[in-house]
């Protein structure tokens, strides 16, 4: 027993444990301070385009983590043998390979969702944070940690994306999760609605007077509210400022 | 930097390997995709009536979609002049390559759904423009050829809140059922939908606010797409038509 628990000890000592304190940071740092929306500003045309309603943009996110860690992987364990060269369309294929991948079991697996987003999801081969992650750092190091980055790195895109779309869809709809089996409606004029079926009878309707925001659900929207999320973000914790 | 030779056969490796892949779950999905998709289109075409089907249509199985259009529903091929083309299905006309037809080559689906209890109701397909992109949708006349039983809409691009709301929105589509597509004189107006809300609410619904290109684009679609079945229509109702209850299925 000893024996082993020395021999594992050595074993771990030489290689690198396999989720380290560096590996962790590798999957929260994207969520927070180095968050790929917020502070690399990175993906922002797919978060403007696709955050009018949660359950789209936790599609997108869940296809973009993904594409994103499995693009890190393949790429990390090739990246001495991409000719360098040719390296930005190595690095295309294999995103785009992952793409159809995930579009493909999309129209098998859910049809409705994937005439949905049928656009969006090819437009993941340009979301600069997958290829920006491939570049920055699955060329340079190992397969797992990649992986680990590109995982961090999703979530943290889909962390925003979801947050976004919370806003844009409450304040612009008045449901949440709509077009999904768990569609809810909270607020709005018509007996639709959830907050209607607490008027007692006879009153009827108590927000018949309520009017969605319709400019919540205009892209616009999703560009302030991620302005204002940079905001508090920064003003909360000042390091993230850049000095210049 | 490498050698041309490497970076080609590189190059050339990796495309076969990501082509055989793809294509490999391509045919390994292509079936049951398929499927989906006519599950899925069938499921709009049954959106239409849904206020006569047995089951709420978005929680009908696959199985349940494919039953009703087994048993229930006739689907007829018609031409331009109102003529029933034999042998053809509905489902087989492809109404995005039959808008690209000149108009008095195009064929018309048509589905008639027989409820419980002896009501005909009659889906027709229609397609128009939006603002961005196609827009399409079925409408179910009642057995009156006049009165809207219900409509069901979809786009391929149009603003999600915006002008994806003909389809997002059921109240947008709810407005149409009981409107006439005749005026009281017998005209042909079909249902015109109008910025700022309905002035005459049997042949007028309300528009969406900020969505007045996609609207028009639904007046239009509805004129001119319900306008190529009347032939047919005006057929039955003199009852010099095939009546579409004689017809093999």
């Amino acid at each position: 027993m000893a024996e082993a628990t020395t021999a594992a000890k050595s074993a771990a000592a030489k290689s690198e444990p396999l989720f380290g304190k560096k590996e962790k940071q590798l999957i929260t740092d994207p969520l927070y301070d180095n968050n790929p929306i917020t502070i690399q500003v990175l993906g922002i045309c797919s978060a403007l385009a696709v955050t009018s309603l949660i359950y789209p943009s936790l599609v997108i996110s869940v296809a973009v983590v993904f594409v994103c860690g499995f693009s890190s992987l393949i790429t990390s364990v090739l990246r001495n043998r991409i000719p360098k060269s040719i390296r930005m369309i190595v690095q295309l294929v294999i995103i785009a390979t992952l793409v159809t991948v995930v579009e493909l079991s999309l129209k098998y697996l859910s049809y409705p969702v994937y005439k949905d987003l049928s656009v969006y999801i090819g437009l993941i081969i340009t979301n600069c944070i997958v290829m920006g992650r491939l570049e920055a750092f699955a060329m340079a190091n190992k397969p797992w940690r990649s992986f680990l980055d590109g995982i961090g790195n999703g979530l943290g895109y889909g962390a925003i994306l979801l947050m976004v779309a919370f806003f844009r869809e409450f304040f612009g709809k008045g449901s949440l999760f709509a077009g999904s089996p768990a569609e809810m409606k909270i607020i709005g004029p018509s007996g639709d609605y959830f907050i209607n079926t607490m008027a007692e009878s006879g009153i009827g309707s108590m927000f018949s007077w309520y009017s969605n925001n319709n400019l919540m659900v205009l892209p616009a929207a999703a560009m302030f509210l991620i302005g204002i999320f940079i905001w508090i973000q920064r003003s909360r914790t000042p390091k993230l400022v850049d000095v210049s | 930097m490498e050698r041309t030779g490497y970076v080609v056969l590189f190059t050339l490796g990796m495309t076969v390997l990501v082509a055989l892949l793809l294509s490999a779950l391509f045919y390994g999905t292509k079936e049951q995709a398929a499927i989906n998709e006519d599950v899925f289109n069938k499921r709009a075409i049954l959106g239409a009536i849904s206020d006569h089907v047995e089951k709420d249509v978005k929680s009908m199985t696959d199985e349940d979609v494919l039953g009703i259009f087994n048993q229930q529903i006739e689907q007829v091929v018609l031409d331009m002049d109102g003529q029933v083309i034999d042998g053809m299905k509905a489902e087989n006309v492809d109404m995005a390559k039959e808008k690209k037809k000149a108009e008095e080559n195009r064929l018309l689906p048509l589905y008639v759904y027989n409820k419980q209890g002896g009501d005909k109701f009659y889906i027709v397909s229609i397609r128009g423009n939006g603002l961005w992109d196609e827009i399409w949708g079925n409408v179910a006349l009642s057995n009156d050829f006049s009165t809207v039983a219900g409509v069901s809409f979809d786009h391929k691009g149009e603003t999600p809140g915006l002008g994806a709301e003909i389809k997002d929105n059921p109240a947008f589509s709810r407005q149409f059922k009981g409107t006439k597509i005749y005026s009281d004189d017998g005209d042909y107006t079909s249902v015109y939908v109008r910025k700022g809300g309905a002035k005459d609410p049997t042949r007028e619904v309300d528009g969406i606010s900020g969505a007045t290109v996609t609207a028009d684009g639904v007046s239009q679609m509805l004129y001119t797409g319900i306008k190529y079945y009347l032939p047919y229509f005006e057929k039955l109702q003199s009852g010099k038509g095939k009546p579409v209850g004689m017809l093999v299925k």
